[in-house]
């Protein structure tokens, strides 16, 4: 369990991580936490001919507060997040699933950018940010582009990057003070990878109402509009008024036959629904 | 005395070492010139092997079987009747029978290199169909693994004590209960260093081992070497529970390549190698039946019990110890008059089942206990109530049971009578009837178990495998300051022997435990011994300890007296000194003077001086009984089929109690194992025979947040037969929590008739159960309607 010969690369910049990639991107990968890839290497699942370790660039690590949003370098970590290095635009949201991820070892290396871009479906982070609405920002050789969270991620490990891209932050759109939350994952252990994420954020303030059922072994499935899970109405103010049907139907045109997977998830969005609800 | 003897909760010695980071594991080694071996293992679980292709540019540094000339393949026989003989080549020969099966050695500067080579090697295989299964495995039409034998039996046993008296009992439950296999995962896998020193002749193996003696025996066997030309060291040692007393096919190979190649090499296991191709434990299977009066009173338990034991039998304990163990344990701590078993030891194309802390126990206490619940269900009454009318009772003790084991001591019924008492089991009813807040059931479940420990020859010369204890051997030492060294030929490995043997040492010459060294773990240095297993070495090392101190104590009150010119019936030992009418003298002052100023003593005063070797046996060495009620309340999440432990009380009697304290951890570390056979642990494998839960991304173990403080509370029945009334207890906190889980799951759910009779207790079974329930009920509704 020790990786294949790999040659390593640190570059100081975001200019000199780009050049790297563009000699050949397909046959490099890029290094941030490690948390994943490191595992992936040991086990010789990847054999990259060039590992880019991302660490040092300042950049990445850059936290910008606007108005309506924080943007956050793809390198910041989750430990940076729930202990508040990080300022919280979410009403807690975001710190308190930082605070569950994985262990505290892999919180203080493992990043927001190496999450998403990792497209592990049981990872909290795409959940997560694809119900808070948060958006991708990547750079590229030529141009800088920015996309939802829910479309970068194509497939299980697969994202919408070009091998020459680089994902640099990512966008998270700052909650109004009437927002409500809910999160909830299902792990069997504390630790443990989930295997069903319920989330929805309910901003009325913002005009947003958003759900996601995750862990799926596939892309989350993402409700951009989540009113229909509510009979339609204004808000998910109600608990009460949840449709679990509707759920079960999105499951199942996802693929999901097994009743007892899509019961789990359909469990875990309500009980998310109810968080939000009691906030 | 007393404050450091039998029965102090002193801290552990050698946590000075191991909490500073300081302890010497084998991968700490470091050794000139040393280099590393990855092996190349069979991708498939069943395949004739066609050819192994090794490229020319490393053809020196990659070993196949046919390079291994003179190496004897792996034979663990018993001497059971009908036991058929597995030969397990060290690298694979014609055959590969299970995933992770070794087929090359490859050795380089660093262990990614050695990878790097084994990637290089080309195997060409003609897949066979593999047997996955058990109970497949006994079907007549089904692949063979090793074809001569003409069937995949190990071995087959039966028992009949007059069952036919039973079976019109009113009562009749029949339950089909299986059990996972699971992998034990100590924190430090295996891992060999293994050096040829010329000048002595002779072969090092450092292997992270509880059994040193034995690998020696068995590596001399297989390699053709004499005793005197093998030492075998285990260092620290990172946990064991058994995996780590199996002479290991890779120790082998790397002994063969250090007499070879002029320098050290080393392999050390990954988690990969260890979870998919080494410690493999516990799958078994019962169709068992329980008969009983209306008022509880077991009348028999039929059985018929299949262990999945591998492709090979492992050295030394054989592929049949743990089925052939099923059929006399089963009966448990309760007291019936009818018992018919057979078991089955199942080949199958995984790697070979190897002795878990608690053997077969966990798994047999998980299906009695089971049934005792089923029965108790029928019968309408508490559970409690059931194994208190069957439990031995402490006025029939010293008791043989059904299967002629020999209970030595104890009050089984008290240990119940507080355990339901501590988890208030009054309390849960009533909490039940109002139920909870949150929507979840909560479920209160027990089990009893008794545990025979530190069993000696009279035992395991019937079983007939290559190894049988006789009698243990310590060696004491007086240092020529005073101080004493005890060698031992077990090795402590979690077990706190260094501290535990040092208190008996202690106790009986009064040297203070700092100034007391075990010297365990190497057979160059220690006396004859089958090791760490079996809950024995507080009863068999601790034996051999005191009696080899009291030997030393004899001598030293001998010549104590003549210094103190008093007769030797006039002094005593006390607080480390001898004691006579009118003055005292240390055991310092002894020491010294016998060492290095001889010329102070008369001529012939003891000519063994102040070292002595002594064997030790107990008075009957049937083995003790130690025993436990455990009782678990849970709370079971209907919706997402989630367990969680609310409160767990563990009764538990291991007779004298040398060091309380490290008897807390032994049951603490044991509960967690128990919690991971409960809840988390399994390996599943699928219909090609690939072990499928690779990483502990897929092996889930229990972690601290998912193992609770648990409630101990401690009775002390001594034993007749042992030194100070100790008993074996280092397996028992692992034996009985899936049994005691499981049916506070099912007391939980009782009410909408699910049961479960499958371990671990995922949230996968929980809702299956409950969806079955449902549809049953839903079939019965539209069939009433029908009609």
């Amino acid at each position: 369990m020790k990786p294949a010969r790999f040659d390593y690369e640190r570059p100081a910049d975001i200019r000199g991580a780009l050049s790297l990639l563009g000699a050949d991107g397909a046959a490099a990968k890029v290094l941030a936490g490690g948390q994943s890839l490191g595992p992936m290497l040991n086990l010789r699942l990847v054999q990259p001919e060039l590992l880019i370790d991302v660490t040092r660039i300042g950049d990445l690590k850059r936290i910008e507060d606007r108005a309506d949003a924080i943007v956050v370098g793809a390198c910041v970590t989750h430990a940076d997040i729930e202990d508040g290095r990080v300022p919280d635009v979410t009403r807690g949201a975001l710190p308190g699933v930082a605070r569950n991820i994985a262990y505290r070892a892999v919180r203080n290396r493992g990043t927001l950018g190496g999450s998403l871009v990792h497209a592990d479906p049981a990872g909290d982070w795409l959940s997560a940010l694809a119900a808070i609405g948060a958006e991708a920002m990547i750079v590229g050789p030529s141009a800088r582009r920015t996309v939802p969270v829910e479309d970068l991620m194509l497939g299980v490990f697969d994202v919408s990057l070009e091998p020459s891209e680089l994902l640099e932050a990512i966008r998270i759109p700052r909650l109004s003070a009437s927002a409500r939350w809910g999160f909830y994952k299902v792990s069997r252990k504390t630790g443990e990878f989930a295997h069903a994420i319920g989330a929805i954020l309910d901003d009325p303030d913002r005009g947003v109402c958003r759900a996601v059922i995750g862990a799926i072994d596939a892309k989350p499935i993402v409700l951009s509009d989540a009113r229909p899970l509510f009979g339609g109405g204004q808000s998910a103010e109600r608990a009460g008024s949840f449709r679990p049907g509707l759920a079960d139907e999105l499951l199942q045109r996802a693929g999901i036959t097994d009743p007892i997977a899509r019961q789990i998830h359909i469990v875990a969005l309500r009980r998310a629904v109810i968080q939000a609800s009691s906030r | 005395m007393g404050s450091q003897g039998v029965g102090a909760s002193v801290r552990r010695k050698e946590d000075d070492r191991f909490l500073r980071g300081k302890g010497q594991f084998i991968a700490d080694l470091r050794l000139a010139g040393m280099k590393d071996v990855a092996f190349l293992r069979s991708p498939v679980a069943h395949a004739r092997i066609l050819g192994v292709t090794i490229p020319d540019e490393c053809r020196s540094a990659v070993f196949a079987a046919a390079d291994l000339e003179g190496v004897k393949p792996i034979r663990a026989v018993s001497g059971l009747p009908g036991f058929k003989v597995s030969e397990q080549p060290v690298l694979a020969q014609g055959k590969v029978r299970h995933v992770g099966e070794l087929v090359a050695m490859c050795l380089a500067p660093t262990r990614a290199e050695a990878e790097d080579l084994a990637g290089a090697v080309s195997l060409e295989l003609e897949e066979l169909p593999a047997v996955h299964d058990m109970l497949a495995a006994l079907q007549p039409g089904t692949a063979l693994l090793h074809e001569h034998w003409g069937d995949n039996i190990f071995l087959e046993t039966f028992v009949d004590v007059n069952i036919e008296a039973a079976l019109d009992a009113p009562i009749k439950v029949t339950r089909e209960i299986r059990t996972a296999r699971q992998c034990m995962a100590p924190m430090e896998g295996r891992g060999a260093v293994a050096v040829w020193d010329h000048r002595l002749g002779q072969l090092t193996l450092y292997t992270s081992a509880q059994m040193p003696h034995i690998n020696r025996t068995g590596l001399s066997e297989c390699l053709g070497l004499d005793h005197g030309q093998v030492r075998v060291v285990a260092p620290d040692v990172g946990g064991g529970f058994g995996y780590k007393g199996i002479l290991l096919a890779e120790e082998v190979c790397l002994a063969w390549l250090a007499m070879r190649c002029g320098h050290p090499v080393r392999w050390i296991e990954d988690r990969r190698e260890h979870l998919t191709a080494g410690s493999n434990c516990r799958e078994h299977h019962y169709i068992i039946t329980g008969y009983a009066d209306r008022d509880g009173t077991l009348r028999g338990i039929d059985c018929e019990a299949t262990v999945d034991s591998g492709a090979y039998s492992a050295y030394p304990f054989s592929a049949c110890l743990e089925a052939a163990q099923v059929a006399s344990i089963l009966p448990g701590p309760y007291d019936f008059p009818s018992y018919r078993c057979r078991t089955y030891s199942a080949a199958t194309n995984k790697c070979p089942i190897l002795p878990y802390r608690g053997v077969a126990r966990t798994g047999v206490c998980f299906a009695l206990e089971l049934v005792i619940d089923a029965i108790a269900r029928e019968a309408g009454l508490e559970p409690a109530e059931v194994r208190r009318k069957n439990l031995v009772r402490p006025e029939q003790m010293p008791f043989d049971n059904i299967t002629k084991k020999h209970f030595d001591s104890g009050d089984y019924p008290e240990s119940l009578r507080r355990a339901v008492a501590a988890i208030d089991l009054a309390g849960v009813r009533e909490r039940q009837r109002r139920g909870e807040p949150d929507g979840r059931r909560i479920g209160v479940g027990m089990a009893v178990y008794c545990e025979q420990a530190a069993h000696g020859t009279s035992v395991y010369a019937g079983w007939g495998i290559p190894m049988v204890p006789g009698y243990e051997q310590a060696t004491a030492r007086v240092t020529p300051d005073g101080g004493l060294e005890l060698r031992v030929g077990i090795q402590s490995h979690g077990q706190s022997l260094e501290t535990t043997l040092a208190q008996v040492a202690n106790e009986i010459l009064g040297i203070d435990i700092q100034k007391v060294k075990v010297v365990h773990g190497d057979t160059e240095y220690t006396p004859y011994s089958t090791g760490t297993w079996g809950s024995r070495c507080m009863v068999m090392a601790g034996g051999a300890v005191a009696k080899a101190t009291e030997e030393i104590a004899g001598r030293l009150r001998a010549i104590g007296a003549n210094l103190l010119q008093a007769e030797a019936a006039e002094v005593t030992l006390e607080e480390g000194h001898v004691v006579g009418p009118k003055a005292a003298v240390s055991i310092a002052e002894i020491a010294r003077t016998w060492y290095l100023r001889p010329q102070d003593l008369p001529y012939g005063v003891h000519t063994g001086g102040l070292e002595a070797t002594v064997g030790y046996r107990p008075e009957r060495d049937s083995g003790t009984f130690s025993y436990a009620a455990h009782a678990a309340l849970v709370a079971v999440d209907a919706e997402m089929g989630d367990v969680e432990i609310l409160d767990y009380v563990i009764v538990e009697d291991g007779g004298k109690l040398i060091n309380p304290m490290v008897v807390d951890g032994q049951i603490y570390g044991g509960l967690a194992q128990g919690i991971g056979t409960a809840l988390y642990e399994e390996m599943p494998f699928d219909a090609s025979g690939q072990p499928l839960a690779s990483t502990f991304g897929d092996y889930l173990l229990p972690g601290p947040t998912e193992v609770p403080a648990p409630r101990l509370d401690h009775m002390e029945t001594l034993s007749p037969y042992t030194v100070f009334g100790q008993k074996g207890i280092g397996e028992g906190g692992a034996i009985a929590p899936p049994a005691a889980i499981a049916n506070a799951v099912n007391d939980a759910l009782r009410g909408i008739a699910v049961e479960i009779t499958q371990s671990p207790i995922t949230p996968r079974r929980v809702l299956e159960a409950i969806h079955g329930s449902r549809a049953r009920e839903q079939a019965r509704a539209s069939a009433g309607a029908a009609s």
